[in-house]
């Protein structure tokens, strides 16, 4: 056991101090290159630095290589090439605005290593009634699931800090299942990627001194589809990120095409005149989370990324739940 | 709404169980022996198929979920 303490905190602390300090002066860079936006929910003109994914990736290849040098896994090696890829991805779209297609397509490219390397296993499993085998169904969900990940995280980045600690939440809960299945060199690969999230949070919390952009969102939501696939949690991955997936489902159930956000003319969401966020009654506008949350009455952005925190715990114990009825058969 | 948001997703959670069990029910001891060397690759379309018409009916069954548990808030 010993054997797998000492590399999983290792590469925990590497990943957790190397996003940290690398981001503060990563902003500084960024803002000196005036590679800023505007932050649209805060009443002055906030310019905040973009794209944190930068810092992110470091981390996580850092971390990765480091496991790498413990384990030689094929399975860290499809982390570190297809998150990269990813990151790359996000990194291009946020540079230039390309279109809708483009990342979904890019993505199910940046899936192939972990096919070519044989990090997977066909079987998928299921709570209370066991696995089901298919082979060539599988390689197809490889290629699809790291575009749904990808881009379910990067709908979610809409307000400050609620990228990095929806994916603090899911990640740490996606560690547990994995150690509660006791897939342990799987859940000591994913560690990291809670643990640059929770060090990213730190400067993505409100009020945001960064922002981690596409390449950042996707570097997030590309690993997370990774470690879905390489530990065999596939389910309890998509129970994790449920209220991501339920932001993505009411957007696409309500436009009903695949598009990009900046496509879209109708606005979700407005300010009050105290600039807290309030639901519009524009029929135009896509259906989200944010704006099913604030059907209520407005809220201040702080109060509706806690909202968002609160049913990411809640799909956590979900996920964990449905880790300990894996071990149970009907 | 944020019971209701809540009841949405354990209401996602307990179909995501429900389509797995009829998953491995049906398609886990499912084999096609006549074809010789193809007999796979048939057994793997005819489970492709049946999980995408799985994954449609998902999908619906969601729209109307999401249609009843948000029918005011959906007056947008």
């Amino acid at each position: 056991m010993i054997e797998l303490i000492i590399p999983a905190i290792i590469s925990c602390i590497i990943a957790f101090f190397v996003v940290y300090f690398s981001t503060p002066p990563l902003i500084k860079f960024l803002v000196k290159k005036n590679y800023t936006v505007k932050d649209m929910n805060k009443k002055e003109n906030v310019m905040v630095a973009r794209p944190g994914g930068i810092s992110l990736i470091l981390g996580i290849i850092v971390s990765e290589i480091i496991l790498y040098g413990f384990f030689q896994l094929n399975e860290i090696l499809a982390v570190i090439i297809t998150t990269t890829a990813a990151f790359l991805i996000g990194y291009v779209d946020d540079r230039k605005v390309m279109g809708g297609w483009f990342k979904p397509v890019a993505l199910a490219i940046a899936a192939l290593p972990i096919i070519f390397l044989g990090a997977y296993d066909t079987d998928l499993a299921f709570p209370l009634f066991g696995d089901v085998q298919i082979p060539l169904l599988y390689l197809g969900l490889i290629i699809f699931m790291i575009p749904i990940t990808g881009n379910t995280i990067n709908s979610i980045d809409v307000l400050n800090g609620v990228a990095s600690g929806f994916m603090v939440i899911a990640s740490f809960t996606l560690s547990i299942c994995l150690f509660i299945l006791q897939n342990y060199e799987i859940a000591i690969v994913s560690l990291p990627l809670g643990f640059v999230s929770l060090a990213f949070y730190k400067y993505h919390k409100i009020p945001s001194k960064i922002f981690p952009g596409d390449s950042g969102a996707l570097t997030f939501g590309a690993m997370y589809g990774v470690i879905a696939i390489i530990g065999g949690v596939e389910i309890i991955a998509a129970i994790a990120l449920l209220p991501a997936v339920i932001n993505s489902f009411l957007f696409l159930s309500s436009v009903k095409r695949v598009v990009e956000h900046r496509q879209i003319k109708g606005k979700p969401v407005e300010h009050t005149d105290d600039f807290k966020l309030k639901a519009t009654n524009d029929k135009t506008a896509p259906v989200t989370l944010v704006r099913l949350i604030l059907a209520a009455g407005p809220l201040t952005e702080k109060q509706v990324g806690f909202a968002i925190f609160k049913l990411a715990i809640f799909s956590g114990i979900l996920a964990i739940i449905t880790a300990f009825m894996m071990g149970v058969s009907l | 709404m944020k019971s209701g948001l809540y009841g949405f997703l354990f209401a996602m959670w307990v179909l995501i169980i429900i389509g797995g069990g009829i998953m491995v029910v049906l398609l886990g001891p499912f084999t096609i022996q006549q074809f010789g060397d193809f007999h796979w690759i048939l057994a793997s379309g005819i489970k492709v198929t049946v999980a995408l018409v799985l994954v449609v009916i998902w999908i619906l069954i969601l729209s109307k979920l999401k249609n009843y548990i948000f029918k005011k808030e959906l007056k947008f």
